[in-house]
């Protein structure tokens, strides 16, 4: 699988990173790179196995669903770049 | 007494328990190694102030005869541990300026058991690297060199700056964090101990997360017992963290007896690598011989797999890393990019994580997001945990079969310099992580100890991997490795 400048751009879309176009051509071969290197498990027979979803089989442990914790509007927006009147500010998202 | 700072954890514990120094001694002397030993760039935010204040405490409940396992032990955390009121950026760009409104749950336990924070340390940006050389604070800088050569060493990564300030004496131990070796190739790289515990040891909250399945904390230390000392404190069940193991944790102090008389220890053949340098060769058969006539059996395993775990963990890691680094967003916490008139909140996105991440970041986050697009999630990230599970299934095989430890070098090179790899593609890079990835992807406990010097005079360790739980019976294995290996070098001062 060979990655083109437009296949590039789209992932770069897809993550919301901003790549000029002028960077296009370079970060499309080192995916070619890194996605050459993955290849590899194609040669591994993974017929009937199980992809892995816990390493340690452990049963996720339960706990009441009740409230445990809250009430702390200043410490959540402390660290905000722009933070207003009690919320989170963005710019405008709806036209 | 020698210098307080170049004490370890146990000698310094010892020596406040008997009245012989105190916590604001020590603390004093590791803060005064920090001011002198900027060209190391291992502190990136000292905090002087919470380390008197800690270690003034410290001293009071020493004296009233209440002193928990670390009490006045001054150390380092790096910089992936959030601490309540203290910059923790991940040497990320884009949590400039975030200082979290709580502490992790691991610093919060060192902090309980009496340990003195000195400050944050140096590391690769999110943890995605092997030589430090992704920081936005810049490079963490090896204190040891090549002979009487001057060139900049790097302390590996992405621990680095814990590595540097261990090595280098500026603190008597520090916090790590291990994803595909971590903790244990910059132990390595600097001759100290480090130890990645069983996924499921320490909890992760709090921990600025890179690839959750796969990030474990763990100890790094100037010898075994310190690191059998630390791990019993950073260990233990969270509610927070629902991967957090809830099983005892034992006294990994007491289980260091040194007695490895019958234990069976695994050499795998996959590990010998083509174009492995005979140094490492001859490392590694020389730790065999030490295992064996301290009384075990050394038995020769294969593990299958091997060989795919590098490009399974570059699947797997990235993949995780996209889905987690997706919060920094500009809107929370951290930097917001400076918008243009008329930019919205794509523009927003777009513009800060542009500025925010650093080029490896951005890689792996693009990377991550195209494994897991429509259309190839089956064909790379399914395939990648099948594989995934091939390769926690040959060692079950062996462990099943009787070994109880596994022997390995920890890294295929001594440490390299700074701006040698530069010029290499990405994947050079990633095979510094060959010998410790397959440990994160199996979810075992694995040891660095340094056992020798290569022919530049820099620290080489070897790895001992151990069954699932068992960090008490894979660290007394490592002090048996210590023991006989009597590794004693420090680096000579320059800085």
């Amino acid at each position: 699988m060979s990655i083109d400048q437009s296949t590039a751009a789209k992932v770069a879309k897809l993550a919301r990173i901003k790549v000029e176009d002028d960077a296009l051509p370079a970060l499309a071969s080192e995916f070619n790179t890194i996605l050459g290197f993955i290849e590899q498990l194609n040669e591994v027979d993974v017929e009937g196995v199980e992809p892995m979803v816990s390493v340690e089989p452990m049963r996720l442990k339960r706990r009441q669903d009740v409230v445990t914790d809250g009430n702390q509007q200043d410490k959540v927006l402390a660290n905000a770049p722009d933070a207003r009147e009690g919320f989170f500010a963005v710019p405008k998202v709806v036209e | 007494m020698s210098e307080l700072n170049t004490l370890g954890l146990a000698e310094a514990r010892d020596a406040l328990r008997k009245g012989e120094t105190t916590s604001v001694e020590l603390t004093e002397a590791c803060l005064k190694a920090i001011d002198a030993a900027d060209a190391l760039n291992a502190f990136v935010h000292k905090t002087p102030e919470i380390a008197m204040e800690r270690a003034r405490a410290a001293d009071a409940r020493i004296k009233a005869g209440d002193a928990p396992s670390m009490c006045g032990l001054p150390i380092g955390i790096k910089d992936l541990f959030c601490t309540k009121g203290v910059p923790s950026q991940a040497a990320s760009r884009i949590l400039e300026g975030f200082r979290p409104e709580y502490e992790s749950t691991v610093s919060q336990q060192l902090a309980d058991a009496g340990s003195v924070m000195l400050g944050k340390l140096n590391m690769d940006e999110f943890a995605m690297g092997s030589s430090n050389e992704t920081s936005v604070y810049g490079n963490a800088v090896s204190p040891w060199r090549r002979g009487n050569d001057d060139a900049q060493l790097t302390p590996g990564g992405s621990s680095g700056g814990s590595a540097a300030a261990v090595a280098a004496d500026l603190c008597l131990a520090a916090t790590g964090t291990d994803t595909g070796g971590s903790i244990r190739q910059p132990a390595a790289f600097t001759g100290i101990t480090g130890i990645k515990p069983t996924y499921g040891r320490c909890s992760r909250w709090g921990i600025v997360a890179f690839a959750s399945s796969l990030d474990q904390a763990g100890p790094m230390t100037k010898n075994v017992r310190d690191a059998a000392i630390m791990l019993e404190a950073m260990c233990g069940h969270d509610p927070k963290d629902s991967t957090s193991a809830d099983l005892p944790v034992p006294d990994f102090e007491a289980m260091l007896t040194g007695d490895i008389k019958g234990k069976k220890i695994g050499i795998p053949k996959e590990y010998r690598m083509d174009g492995m340098p005979a140094e490492i060769e001859k490392l590694w058969a020389e730790g065999a011989e030490m295992l064996r006539a301290a009384g075990a059996e050394i038995i020769d395993i294969s593990l299958p797999h091997t060989k795919y775990a590098l490009p399974t963990y570059y699947v797997i890691a990235p993949a995780e890393a996209s889905s987690n680094l997706a919060r920094y967003d500009g809107v929370r916490y951290g930097r917001r990019a400076a918008l243009a008139q008329g930019d919205g909140i794509t523009e927003m996105y777009e513009k800060t994580r542009a500025e925010g991440f650093g080029h490896e970041v951005q890689r792996r986050v693009m990377v991550g997001t195209y494994v897991l697009s429509a259309g190839f999630y089956d064909a790379y990230y399914n395939r990648a945990r099948k594989v995934r599970t091939l390769i926690k299934k040959d060692f079950e095989d062996v462990f099943a079969a009787g070994i109880d430890a596994i022997l390995t070098p920890a890294t295929p090179s001594a440490a390299f310099g700074l701006g040698e790899m530069k010029e290499t593609d990405p994947v050079q890079m990633y095979l510094n992580d060959v010998f410790t990835v397959t440990v994160n992807l199996a979810g075992l406990p694995g040891v660095s100890v340094p056992t020798g010097l290569d022919a530049q005079g820099l620290p080489l360790g070897l790895q001992l991997i151990g069954r699932p739980w068992e960090e008490g019976d894979l660290l007394n294995t490592a002090y048996a490795l210590e023991n006989a290996a009597g590794f004693v070098a420090k680096p000579g001062k320059w800085w």
